[in-house]
């Protein structure tokens, strides 16, 4: 007899899979992959102004949208797309075949990843050539970065297949998450520098991951001697770490736990 | 060992018992249809068997497994069954066999993706998107994604709504030749004369109880129950119900010296008896 083909296996058929639909939605290629880009250019003409020495706005503005691309690109895609799924079927037909739930996380997982290193290239690009972004050189900061990309993704994908469940319909997903996220942005110091937000708003951003992978962000792109402008004083790197891990448990549990397939 | 078992099945929504003590026993290679009007329970049976509901009492054995059952044994089991849901309207960006390709590879020992296509009739429209498809053709995908791992039972909920007579015809001899490879099959619909084509035998279920199972032909007394003979006399239309309705023919026969005018002889319909037995049922009730 045949083996029932692993989890671990058919998650990455559903990533292909995940992948190929995405790409045939052009309209929502379009703007998934280049909002951030759109978002630089018009911040970067707006503030021209540097914001410390030898750092300028659109740099600050680089880390920020890449922290925040990972936020919409996994937790607010997935928390608006997959309550639509659900409405139209989709998802307890999946249920009723012997591809297990985890398979359909990763399939999520890996589409989420790939999503997010097309955004980040035509970020660097765009950065590069038009709004003189500078990129690190120290081998140890691209290592930073990495990991955070790669942690932020995942935290970013599992609180995005937990948050699923709280939306009642596809139709009104959107108007539940977006605000959210919406305001998240404003909180962690994505559009704004965060040291000049006030107290309670950087007190409650600190309790989400945004905040923490903004911050981590900035470390890369943002020259050491900022770190003496962060709130802490310090980039906090080791925090960072810790509390993205936390939001990742929190968000495979309650995606384990609580996933719904089906509408009632 | 039957492929379904069910024992004092209940089920309730706060107040509402939808399912009050249901047995069930289908033997492998059978076609089994689950008749009853809407809210009479059969939507919850079917899905609490499926596995997609917990149940609140009662035993069941679907080919051995408790369709509760979690994790690894949960996909050893499903490897083994086929679902074809109502509604399912995803996945309009992919084309046919993408999708029949893709869900293929779910199972340890899947049937060929071009035979299992050609099967539901879609050859033609391997490479269409979903999203183009008619609501007819997008059935029988739903058919192909529900065979394709070539599962011992199916269970096929209201598999021709919106079909025209021909499909239908055609898609009931998909069934036959699911049949012919002893797919046992749980099939629930609104269409009696589908039922009656199709399922070896059929149960009645109201109020959320079975009220009778039997064969087509038989439910509700209905193989033994008088024929209805009608013929013209002149200006007026008679009628006579009988046992014996050829001696009463004959009778007519000899009384016309021939021919005789406007001769109909009928026996209820299946869903003539259907329809009082529901109908009995909903009186017995209030």
């Amino acid at each position: 007899m045949n083996k029932i083909p692993s989890a671990l296996n058919l998650g990455i058929r559903r990533g292909g899979l995940e992948i190929r639909q995405f790409a045939r939605q052009r309209e929502s290629v379009v703007f998934t992959l280049l909002f951030p880009v759109i978002l630089l250019a018009i911040f970067g003409s707006v503030f021209k102004d540097t914001i410390a020495p030898g750092v300028t706005f659109s740099q600050y503005f680089v880390a920020g949208m890449i922290a925040s691309g990972l936020v919409n690109t996994g937790f607010q895609a997935l928390a608006i797309t997959i309550p639509m799924e659900r409405d139209v079927g989709g998802l307890k037909r999946l249920r009723g075949t012997p591809m297990p739930a985890s398979s359909y996380f990763i399939g999520k997982a890996i589409l989420i990843a790939v999503s997010m290193i097309i955004q980040i290239v035509l970020l660097f690009g765009f950065g590069l050539l038009f709004f003189g972004v500078e990129m690190p050189t120290e081998l140890s900061k691209w290592l930073t970065f990495t990991w955070l990309v790669l942690l932020g993704s995942a935290c970013s994908t599992a609180l995005g297949i937990a948050f699923s469940i709280v939306p009642k319909s596809g139709r009104g997903a959107s108007a539940v998450v977006s605000p959210i996220v919406i305001i998240l942005q404003f909180f962690s110091g994505v559009f704004f520098v965060f040291t000049q937000l006030p107290t309670w708003m950087q007190q409650l951003a600190a309790i989400f991951p945004l905040k923490w992978l903004t911050q981590g962000m900035r470390s890369v792109f943002l020259p050491d001697s900022f770190a003496t402008q962060e709130v802490a004083k310090s980039w906090e790197t080791g925090r960072t770490f810790l509390i993205l891990v936390l939001w990742l448990v929190i968000g495979i549990f309650f995606s384990v736990r609580k996933f719904k397939w089906d509408r009632d | 060992m039957n492929v379904i078992e069910v024992k004092g099945l209940k089920k309730s929504y706060g107040q509402v018992h939808a399912v009050r003590g249901v047995d069930l026993s289908i033997p492998a290679g059978e076609i089994f249809a689950l008749l009853g009007p809407n809210g009479a329970g059969k939507t919850t049976t079917v899905e609490i068997l499926e596995g997609f509901r917990s149940r609140d009492a009662g035993q069941i054995s679907i080919l051995g497994f408790d369709p509760q059952t979690q994790g690894h044994a949960a996909r050893q089991w499903r490897d083994r069954i086929g679902i074809v849901l109502q509604s399912a309207a995803d996945a309009g960006d992919l084309t046919v066999i993408e999708t029949v390709e893709h869900f293929r590879g779910y199972y340890s020992k899947p049937r060929n993706t071009d035979e299992v296509i050609a099967a539901v009739g879609l050859e033609n429209k391997t490479g269409a998107l979903i999203r183009n498809l008619s609501g007819g053709q997008r059935r029988r995908l739903d058919v192909a994604l529900g065979i394709i791992g070539s599962p011992e039972l199916l269970f096929l909920d209201e598999p021709t709504t919106g079909f025209d007579p021909e499909a239908r015809r055609a898609f009931w001899a998909l069934i036959e030749q699911l049949r012919g490879d002893g797919t046992t099959i749980l099939l629930t619909t609104h269409y009696l004369d589908e039922a009656e084509a199709l399922a070896d035998r059929v149960a009645v279920i109201n109020n959320g109880l079975i009220v009778e199972v039997s064969t087509p032909a038989e439910l509700g007394g209905r193989a033994t129950s008088k024929a209805l003979v009608s013929w013209r006399d002149g200006s007026q239309v008679k009628t006579e119900e009988s046992d014996n309705p050829t001696s009463v023919v004959a009778r007519l026969t000899s009384h016309f010296g021939g021919e005789i005018p406007e001769l109909s002889v009928t026996r209820p319909s299946l869903e003539d008896i259907y329809l009082k037995m529901i109908g009995g049922v909903h009186e017995q009730d209030s």
